[in-house]
């Protein structure tokens, strides 16, 4: 193969499966995700023993992992423990597929940062600013949300819609964590975290595991469900200014073109075909940011883009339906593929989006990565 | 050694970094310039980024630039910065080209712009160490 478009259609998600989202002590890494693991399992119906190819991201140790699953597979990688790493994931185990390095591949993300009390900046992730007390990732966005606002005059109040949409998802969707409305109001009397940001712009921090069992598309006819068929991947990184953890002068916009014309161009769709998307929201400006790199809106304009309730369902572009990272479960990019996924499959319930046919997975960050999905 | 936890953090001077650091002392900021090709970079890198060359030197520079962005910190991530909450940092582009974190001094966050031009200054934090910081141009 020459050419990365070439996998247009070959591989498919077959599985997902996730935990319950919450503060679980009591349980540690391994233990979320083997029910993570065989949640997915059931949902496809593939015997374990078929798990030829194993892939692990923000989990101590890949191999125990494969001897707590009984899993000797032919194909292993392990995936650090950072939010970008989802869409990379499914791409890479693609690939993998698609070269018969393995013919089912098991995707285990779990994370105990709540339960563990991880607090995303200080001490636990030192860095080269510290001594003017810059860190964490929520001071970057606050950074370029705040360049954003002078450059473009976005407000706060529409930074505020979209929080508000994935909360009104997150009450939609029994596994969330948040299940109170909020108001644009209740945004702007939160409390500030890294000025302009407040509390209610910051993802959660939660325990959960989440599972997605891949295979290639003519395997996938054997299995349980029909299968989710990856129609469209783009990628680009952004390294130049790594040293600002998290951050990007110009928000990954130039990147995010490049990741849009490839996933479009492969897929052979474009913004205006997209039924639902499932948007990457460590911190709500990232929204923003991604939609004006995929062509959503033109740049600086997402702000008005997303007033009046445009990613709710029922809006424009219904975006992260399972409440996202801000109100669903902080499970780093995992769980909105696995909601893309149900989308297509019409298994949402209360959120469903008429008719999910082609849905988006985007991640704007230092590894800018797009998903299209369409149904097998 | 017991942690000192109302100590704010200190920079993490190595062979990259000290260059940069015995600058400040005397009161000068500097990016690290390529022998071979002259690009300008910072923080230290053990190659330059654009030639990969390893000759690389501390070059003081004009200590302007404008004010990128910034941000008002409300949580304390250390203890040691609890009684300077709620604090500025801003993100610096120097004129010679490269991007600095530091913080902002003397003008309240409402005041400040995208754009404005501010220069460096040097706040002595103790006998060992110096940190630079900048303030809005008068």
């Amino acid at each position: 193969m020459t050419d990365f478009r070439k996998l247009k259609d070959r591989v498919a998600i077959v599985g997902v499966g996730n935990t319950a989202y919450g503060n679980f002590p009591d349980i540690d890494d391994y233990g979320l995700g083997a029910r993570a693991f065989r949640n997915a399992i059931e949902d496809c119906g593939l015997d374990k023993s078929k798990i030829d190819g194993l892939l692990t991201c923000r989990i101590p140790y890949y191999a125990r992992m494969g001897e707590i699953l009984g899993l000797n597979p032919r194909w292993t990688v392990q995936l650090p423990p950072h939010g970008r790493m989802s869409g990379m994931a499914i791409i890479e185990a693609a690939a993998a597929l698609e070269a018969g390095l393995c013919d089912y591949a098991a995707l285990i993300y779990a994370n105990i940062g709540r339960s563990r009390r991880v607090n995303y900046g200080g001490d636990e992730s030192p860095g080269v600013w510290d001594p003017w007390g810059f860190t964490s990732p929520g001071a970057a966005h606050a950074l370029m949300f705040q360049r954003h606002r002078a450059l473009y005059g976005t407000t706060t109040r529409q930074l505020a819609e979209v929080s508000v949409a994935f909360r009104y998802h997150a009450c939609l969707n029994p596994d969330a964590v948040m299940k109170q409305p909020i108001t644009i109001d209740d945004h702007e009397a939160a409390r500030f975290i890294t000025e302009p940001l407040r509390l209610l712009d910051y993802c959660l921090i939660n325990d959960g595991a989440v599972c997605i069992i891949m295979t290639t598309r003519e395997r996938a006819r054997d299995l349980r469900k029909r299968p989710v068929l990856i129609s469209g991947i783009g990628a680009r990184e952004a390294y130049s200014t790594a040293s600002i953890p998290n951050f990007d002068l110009n928000f990954w916009y130039d990147e995010m073109r490049d990741v849009a014309a490839q996933a479009y161009g492969m897929a052979g769709v474009g913004p205006s075909d997209i039924d639902a998307l499932m948007c990457y929201d460590n911190f709500s400006p990232t929204v923003l940011f991604s939609l004006e790199g995929l062509g959503f809106c033109e740049q600086g304009e997402a702000g008005s883009f997303v007033e009046g309730g445009t990613l709710k369902l029922g809006g424009r572009l219904p975006t992260n339906t399972d409440g996202g990272h801000l109100s669903n479960s902080y499970m780093q990019g995992w769980a909105l593929n696995i909601e893309a996924v149900r989308q297509i499959r019409g298994e949402c319930g209360a959120r469903q989006v008429k008719d999910a046919e082609v849905v988006q997975y985007c991640g704007a960050t230092p590894c800018s990565r797009s998903i299209i999905y369409t149904p097998g | 050694m017991q942690p000192m936890t109302t100590a704010k953090p200190r920079p993490r001077i190595d062979a990259l970094s000290r260059g940069f650091w015995d600058h400040v002392r005397e009161h000068r900021l500097s990016v690290q310039r390529c022998d071979a090709c002259e690009h300008l970079h910072f923080p230290g890198s053990p190659v330059c980024p654009r030639c990969l060359s390893e000759e690389q030197s501390w070059k003081p520079v004009s200590g302007r630039g404008v004010l990128l962005s910034w941000v008002r910190f409300h949580r304390a991530y250390w203890e040691g910065f609890r009684g300077d909450l709620p604090y500025l940092v801003g993100l610096v582009g120097l004129d010679e080209g490269p991007m600095l974190m530091t913080n902002i001094v003397g003008t309240p966050a409402e005041e400040l712009s995208v754009g404005m031009r501010v220069e460096v200054f040097f706040e002595k934090v103790d006998e060992e160490l110096t940190l630079p910081k900048f303030r809005v141009c008068g």
